[in-house]
């Protein structure tokens, strides 16, 4: 064994205390009672018709958001990666928009578009068609799953592009030419091939459904119905019923536990590394006269992700009434005054956010390049136990996260509440799966031989990591920072636990005002939290030389 | 914006005199000592515009003092107080809800300090808690909104029974006692009033739920819903100065009163500028303030109210005792859920 060992037990060990601490600590609460061991709590959570109800509605919610996010992301990614669809660049851009964009800031965009009265949407639907029911009630299941699948397809999107991206055509058509028709070329050959990717796809879209806050804390309460993770939130309202929420946590974590292992069964039959420096073309399918209504489609969905609710912001932000048409007495910037000048609680929110955020991708992009090294190469004995513990917290539902660590970091040695810290920590955590996600997929490329040429050739493994390694991993890495920064913009559900008023962040601020019904101030600040986020993915995309999605050109 | 920094610019002249006043009045050590400290933090439930410009008052009449406000429902603020402390973590100077029973259950585990703001003897009874911890700072009523765009006021529903019409099926707004003291108070006084079968009722009506008690007149201003059960009639007032298409209906059987009381911690980290600026809040010119641009009523007694509103003493009042707002908190929040869901 090199030395080099002791780096990769060192972050190893450090991902244990990360995760399996606060995990742990929800699972010894989950069973402690005032006498020893007990199920009591179980018993209690799951006897409650309501916890049951809201288990239930999750259930449907992830499913539902998963099976849209795949009909929608799919077809998406065939037609940017495979045809000859026109604006490919542009549609690219906008799913990396939609991925970017804090799913709250949609479900509160979508309340001012499609409210069952006043929704913009709505209102117009009835004075065109004189209609007295609502086009769309956003305060549904139905709504809801809408509003969590425009932001939530990314996910599918990007796993099946990048895979359609790398795979060469040469395969496609060698099947062509011996005779293959084309139905039977994508049944046999593409579809194979990408059947991992959208599986996955399918898996972090629901494990992303699971975990949601703030999207249903916006669209469900309001309709009467809980999810889980409102649930419990509600749970810690005084007097707080922590034990309660720990026993109802532990089976969603054991439940994505099976996912995962069904994701990476799927993954890991089929171990081709069917990249890397060994070229092959990409044909470009034709689509003929179909070319525009697929652009027609692509902007469809796009207009309901990005083009509506942006515009709703924008008008939210500029008026004293957003039900209220553009007229002139309506106009005002008497909201960002409000917000910059007048409430206090903007400008340290602002700071606030933006130190964790860097901190946070510093840190979390140089573990997770680690850490995938690690169990892509192997290196450790228990790497399957390493990349669980990585992609575990995907599953513990951020609220659920932030209890474990509050309780884990709100006694000596380590008293970390109060501080920017116990952000700090609960965001490495969380964004670790995302990070490690990109990081994992990056190594995965980067076919192992070229490291074993290097080692023939003598070289030790920190040698052939610097010369050979991190040159090729390099912009992947690049793209995993970015996710994290724009995953710790944006955090809800841990912050809502864990902040305390001289460590308030945005999210939180925004969420804050939402319970009070402030409009105008919640469109300024969401307007500055996706000036800030894209402000970030243009310096990234300029740093890497391509978009931050993943796939070449 | 202009009217505003001109009522602001009025106050802040007026404050201006009372500061020279109170610099005499209060021992220089005092102030000095508050100075020291440098800043206040203010856990407040009062709407937020209003907040912050009672905090920019503050901040106006004694500059080296900043107010640190933090604003969320009022059982937010109890959750974070206890949350804080079961972390050890002492940050709060000034608590400031609308659920008086929350002060009831402070007093009692000790965590409020006794301080008698200067200016009180003059308050009404409901204003004061007898064992000197927390004082009423301002007051609101719960009323019936509705939009005037929606219906006349001949359409409009006069009493709280009126709202159980299945007219108003899927029409409705109710803010969240789990969420708010406001609402948690109103709930309760109805209880009295009704019983939970009201509520059982009204629930079958398929109300829209949101959280605070300052949101169901936005609702209602923006068309979202009609009518609203409940809500602090302030923010509707100051909704409709502002050419909101909104009117409060305040019902004939009456009107649960919410009498927002503050308190000092036990273990404030700024207890002399906590000291300062509760004496401020209860200044006559501060209590005007609220009064006049925030529509609240106060138990000063030298303020004089906005013409265009009701005097508490022309209206009915249901009233409840901090006592039983804090026994019977957790009841109030399970029901609720039972019949609304959320």
């Amino acid at each position: 064994m090199d030395r080099s060992i002791a780096v990769w037990v060192g972050a190893a060990l450090a991902l244990v205390v990360l995760i399996a601490l606060p995990l742990g600590w929800l699972a010894y609460l989950s069973v402690s009672g005032e006498h020893g061991a007990t199920l009591g709590h179980y018993r209690e959570a799951f006897a409650d018709p309501a916890l049951q109800k809201a288990l239930w509605n999750t259930v449907v919610l992830a499913f539902w958001t998963g099976l849209v996010s795949v009909a929608i992301g799919a077809p998406l990614a065939w037609l940017t990666a495979r045809t000859d669809v026109p604006a490919r660049g542009l549609i690219r851009g906008l799913v990396l928009a939609s991925f970017v964009t804090p799913p709250f800031l949609g479900a509160f965009a979508w309340v001012m578009l499609a409210g069952p009265n006043a929704g913009i949407l709505n209102t117009l639907w009835r004075s065109v068609t004189g209609a007295e029911e609502p086009l769309l009630n956003i305060f549904t299941m139905p709504g809801l799953v809408f509003v969590v699948a425009i932001y939530t397809f990314p996910y599918v999107y990007i796993m099946v592009a990048n895979t359609l991206a790398l795979i060469a055509s040469d395969l496609e058509e060698a099947a062509a030419i011996l005779g293959a028709g084309r139905l039977a070329v994508a049944r046999t050959v593409t579809l194979p091939m990408v059947l991992p990717a959208l599986a996955s796809g399918f898996i972090l879209a629901v494990l992303q459904a699971l975990a949601l806050f703030g999207s249903p804390a916006i669209l469900a309460l309001p309709a009467g119905f809980h999810t889980v993770t409102t649930q419990i939130w509600s749970l810690f309202q005084f007097p707080p019923k922590v034990e309660q929420a720990a026993a109802f946590s532990i089976p969603l974590l054991l439940a994505t536990a099976l996912l995962l292992q069904v994701q990476k069964r799927l993954l890991g039959r089929r171990g081709y590394a069917a990249v890397g420096g060994k070229g092959g073309q990409r044909r470009t399918i034709p689509l003929g006269p179909w070319r525009w209504p697929a652009l027609a489609a692509c902007l469809l969905v796009m207009s309901a992700a990005i083009f509506l609710p942006y515009g709703v912001l924008a008008k939210g932000a500029f008026v004293r009434a957003w039900a209220q048409p553009l007229s002139r007495d309506n106009l005002t910037l008497g909201n960002f005054a409000f917000t910059f000048f007048e409430y206090g609680s903007t400008r340290a929110a602002i700071v606030n956010t933006l130190e964790l955020a860097v901190l946070t991708a510093c840190v979390g992009a140089a573990m997770v390049a680690l850490l995938s090294y690690v169990t892509n190469r192997r290196l450790v004995v228990g790497h399957q136990l390493v990349a669980f513990l990585v992609l575990a917290p995907v599953v513990v539902p951020g609220v659920v996260l932030a209890v474990g660590l509050f309780i884990a970091y709100t006694r000596p040695p380590f008293v970390l509440y109060g501080t920017l810290w116990i952000l700090f920590l609960a965001y490495l955590t969380k964004e670790m799966p995302v990070g490690y996600a990109q990081a994992d997929a990056t190594f995965r490329a980067i076919p192992a031989d070229l490291e074993d040429a290097g080692r023939v050739l003598g070289a030790g493994r920190l040698r052939i990591l610097r010369e050979i390694t991190a040159p090729l991993a390099k912009s992947g890495i690049i793209a995993a920072w970015c996710f994290i920064f724009i995953g710790v913009i944006r955090e809800l559900s841990a912050s809502i636990l864990l902040f305390t008023p001289s460590t308030k962040v945005m999210s939180v601020v925004i969420f804050d005002l939402k319970e009070e019904g402030q409009f105008g101030a919640i469109s300024v600040l969401g307007l500055v939290m996706l000036a800030l986020t894209f402000a970030t993915v243009a310096l990234v995309q300029a740093a890497l030389g391509r978009d931050v999605l993943g796939a070449r050109r | 914006m202009s009217k505003r920094s001109t009522g602001l610019a009025v106050a802040v002249a007026l404050l201006a005199g009372l500061v020279a006043r109170g610099d005499a009045q209060t021992p220089s050590t005092h102030l000095e000592a508050a100075k020291k400290e440098g800043k206040v933090v203010w856990y407040t439930s009062l709407v937020l515009p209003s907040a912050e410009r009672v905090a920019k008052l503050f901040e106006t009449a004694y500059p080296d003092i900043k107010v640190e406000v933090h604003r969320t429902g009022s059982q937010r603020i109890l959750q974070r107080v206890m949350q804080e402390l079961s972390a050890n973590i002492k940050n709060v100077d000034v608590i400031h809800t609308s659920d008086a029973g929350h002060y009831v259950l402070l007093k009692e585990k000790k965590l409020l300090a006794k301080y008698t703001p200067a200016g009180v003897e003059g308050f009404p009874a409901g204003f004061k808690d007898k064992d000197g911890y927390y004082y009423g700072l301002r007051a609101t009523v719960n009323a019936i909104f509705y939009n005037t765009k929606a219906m006349s006021a001949a359409e409009a529903p006069k009493t709280w029974k009126d709202l159980l019409d299945p007219k108003w099926k899927g029409k409705m707004v109710t803010a969240h006692p789990g969420y708010s003291g406001v609402i948690a108070t109103h709930v309760l006084a109805l209880v009295h009033l009704y019983g939970w079968d009201y509520f059982k009722a009204l629930s079958q009506n398929k109300l829209m739920i949101v959280q605070s008690a300052n949101d169901p007149s936005t609702v209602v201003s923006s068309g979202e819903r009609i009518v609203a059960v409940n809500g602090g009639d302030y923010s509707a007032y100051q909704l409709k100065k502002k050419g909101n298409p909104i009117e409060i209906v305040y019902p004939k059987e009456g009107v649960p009163l919410v009498v927002s009381p503050t308190a000092i911690t036990a273990f404030a980290p700024h207890p002399n500028a906590a000291r300062l600026f509760t004496d401020f809040t209860f200044t006559r010119e501060v209590q005007q303030v609220m009064a006049d641009s925030e529509g609240l009523y106060t138990g000063h007694p030298d303020v004089k109210y906005p013409a265009d509103k009701p005097k508490l003493n022309e209206l009915k009042l249901l009233t409840v005792t901090p006592e039983e707002l804090e026994k019977r908190n957790e009841e109030l929040r399970k029901r609720f859920v039972e019949f609304f869901g959320a």
